[in-house]
């Protein structure tokens, strides 16, 4: 068969309609989720916030190079130069305890001695090592909280908007009566609880972390539910007969989930600051583990004399700032693009 | 309304029982053993007066036996007379502070209010100033600026901003200091001459004319000030902006604007009130907010409040002054999200409260 052309001048349309070429990108993310996604990439201050978090993560993924450890100890224990109480100034020479030089040092700084780049803190735990290390204690505690108050909070929230009635009306109380306690107190009180149990570790602080952050998402994921619920799709799929839980795994979350996920995304940095609040209070790992917490927690007992040793409160002040911060940028960035009065905007 | 006041009163009991539940639970993670260390000073090396007292607090017992003897307290066969017992207003001994723990908190708490008084004003007017100032002219230096500060803001934990602010103001330029008041001002307020008129320490001591002490509570209290309310600020201001900025674009403004009036009024007089609406949402959350906040906030200033005492009662695990707190709190919390649904009520007549 003879194909058929169009015949005629359709300069003139072509003109009119601009067509859109829709890249494949677009296409596997959907038209929404794709306007979120470049509306991202777009705003300087959340690609200054992505570079941020990059930065972080080559940190976390290179510390042995960056910060080599001792031989043949846990690399997350900050090896001490001494047990002498008093910090000691950046430059320090390092004495006892001396892990090998990075590669890194002697070509920038043409010197030869590895030393205590940022100083030592209470008890001569290396700040820098435990900036470096302390940074991937940062993203697994916030990549491991996060996904578990998420997942909690995904079933919760879901079952909740799905069934409504009694079963929503008894969940939704639970959640007002956990959200009663400031949540930093009530983590407290958890994370001291379980410290006995479980020893001196990550875990404690976690629990309680996770046990008291679910209940954001799972308000966030009902409403979002209780709209989608009510989609032609929905009841399509319930006239023929699907399944309840097959409805709300397949038909519902896919639809209602992609807000709540990014939003997840960013609580990283948000866990990080929690559990560095923990530590402070002297709950969560044991002396001398690498968190960036319990780095600071050391500066406590020297407020008096912060002006001589400025440097445990900066650096890893600072540091944790810097990682929250490249958070809050993509954050607000994303405030804006989810807002739904700026659909079709970006 | 009122049918929705006493309707939520009434779940009030409900959800301090949840909470308190909540933390009975919590500490079932602990032994008898353990659990009996809360209650003795000295650890007795003696396993008998340990059992004793694991017995006669009835440690060992269920956890619904526990809460129960805690509900209701325990009456003496011999004497008749009953001791403990939160339903009879016993909410028990501190061991940490050494006291009742209801005069732990009645003695805690005005400082802590003091504290968020000062901090919530200041957030509030400036607040709610900048917000409108950077939504009349956006992107001007105003709203860049106040973006700026609060991304930086939001990024700050409380512990590190308050670690610096000591470095700096404290350690380095010796302007304010940590803690409550100077020695000297303690023994006068403490003293029989000192009246205690609201015993908010700033206030009494205007009231009785004492302006020196008054200047030195607030040389205390400017750092936990300036600390508490830093993120509210951010957050005030970025909810007036955009509550501001969909207000200004609606057409009463307009119309507003048509009929010649001066700018002025438009926006404080026409667009301003309406845009206050979800400003007093947030204002009853930051109050929420505050109480959570001073936990970190007095433990970094070493500042006698309620914060730092339950701070102190957790890591040690007080039990009975921590179920203190956690009443002490959730009824405060419960009164401040009813009074802001009243005011909801009461600014936007749309509104229906049932």
């Amino acid at each position: 068969m003879a194909e058929i052309k169009p015949s005629g001048d359709n300069t003139l349309l072509k003109d009119t309609i601009s067509i859109r070429p829709i890249g494949r990108v677009e296409r596997f993310l959907g038209p929404e989720n794709y306007r979120i996604v470049t509306g991202l990439l777009k705003t300087p201050a959340s690609f200054i916030g992505f570079v941020l978090i990059g930065f972080f993560i080559f940190i976390a993924v290179f510390a042995p190079l960056i910060a080599p450890p001792l031989e043949g100890r846990d690399p997350y224990q900050i090896p001490r130069d001494g047990f002498s109480s008093d910090p000691r100034p950046m430059g320090t020479e390092w004495k006892r305890n001396r892990p090998e030089m990075p590669f890194w040092y002697q070509p920038l700084t043409g010197q030869t001695q590895w030393v205590h780049l940022l100083g030592t803190s209470e008890g001569q735990y290396d700040i820098f090592y435990g900036i470096i290390w302390g940074t991937r204690t940062a993203f697994f505690t916030g990549l491991a909280v996060t996904f578990a108050t998420l997942l909690i909070g995904i079933v919760v929230g879901s079952v909740s908007a799905y069934y409504g009635g009694w079963v929503d009306n008894i969940i939704m109380r639970v959640v007002d009566v956990l959200l009663i306690l400031p949540g930093i107190l009530a983590a407290l009180i958890l994370a001291a609880v379980l410290t006995p149990r479980i020893g001196k570790s990550l875990i404690p602080t976690m629990a309680a972390l996770i046990a008291f952050g679910w209940m954001g998402y799972s308000r966030i994921i009902r409403g979002d539910i209780l709209s989608v619920k009510e989609r032609d799709y929905v009841m399509a799929a319930r006239v023929i007969g699907v399944k309840d839980s097959r409805i709300l795994f397949r038909h519902i979350i896919p639809n209602a989930i992609f807000p709540t996920l990014v939003l997840a995304s960013l609580a990283v940095g948000e866990v990080v600051l929690s559990f560095a609040a923990l530590s402070f209070l002297g709950i969560g790992t044991e002396v001398g583990y690498a968190d960036w917490g319990q780095v600071l927690s050391f500066a406590r007992n020297w407020i008096t004399s912060l002006n001589t040793y400025w440097y445990i409160v900066v650096w890893p002040g600072v540091t944790l700032v810097l990682y929250v911060m490249g958070y809050n940028l993509v954050g607000d960035a994303l405030r804006d693009v989810l807002d739904p009065r700026m659909r079709g905007r970006s | 309304m009122t049918t929705y006041i006493i309707r939520r009163l009434l779940l009030v009991p409900f959800l301090l029982m949840g909470v308190t539940i909540l933390i009975f639970g919590m500490l079932q993670f602990l032994s008898p053993v353990e659990r009996s260390a809360l209650y003795v000073r000295d650890f007795p090396k003696n396993e008998k007066a340990l059992d004793a007292i694991i017995k006669r607090y009835g440690l060992d017992r269920p956890m619904y036996e526990q809460y129960w003897r805690w509900l209701v307290g325990v009456v003496d066969v011999a004497t008749g007379e009953r001791s403990g017992g939160i339903l009879f207003g016993d909410l028990g001994y501190s061991r940490t502070s050494s006291q009742p723990v209801i005069d732990l908190i009645l003695s805690r708490f005005p400082n802590t209010l003091d504290l968020t008084i000062w901090a919530v004003a200041p957030v509030i007017l400036v607040g709610i100033w900048l917000g409108v100032q950077a939504a009349v002219h956006q992107n001007g230096i105003i709203d860049q600026a106040a973006r700026i500060f609060s991304i930086i803001g939001t990024s700050f934990p409380t512990f590190v901003f308050g670690l610096l602010m000591l470095m700096i103001f404290y350690a380095n330029l010796g302007w304010f200091e940590p803690g409550r008041l100077a020695d000297e001002y303690m023994r006068v307020v403490n003293s029989d001459a000192f009246r205690h008129y609201t015993s908010l320490i700033t206030f009494d001591a205007l009231l009785n004319g004492r302006f020196d002490i008054f200047i030195d509570a607030l040389r205390h209290m400017f750092l936990p000030i300036l600390t508490l309310s830093y993120i509210s600020w951010a957050t005030f201001l970025r909810v007036t902006r955009s509550s501001m900025l969909e207000t200004l674009r609606m057409e009463y403004v307009t119309t507003a604007r048509a009929k010649g009036l001066p700018e002025r009024d438009v926006i404080f007089k026409h667009a301003q009130p309406n845009a206050m609406i979800p400003v007093v949402t947030l204002a009853g959350g930051s109050v929420v907010g505050l109480l959570g906040g001073v936990v970190i906030t007095e433990t970094v200033y070493n500042y006698p409040g309620i914060g730092a005492a339950a701070a102190k009662a957790a890591t040690t695990l007080d039990v009975v002054t921590m179920l203190g707190f956690a009443l002490f709190n959730g009824i405060i919390l419960i009164v401040a999200n009813l009074v802001v649904d009243i005011l909801y009520a009461t600014v936007d007549p749309r509104v229906r409260l049932s």
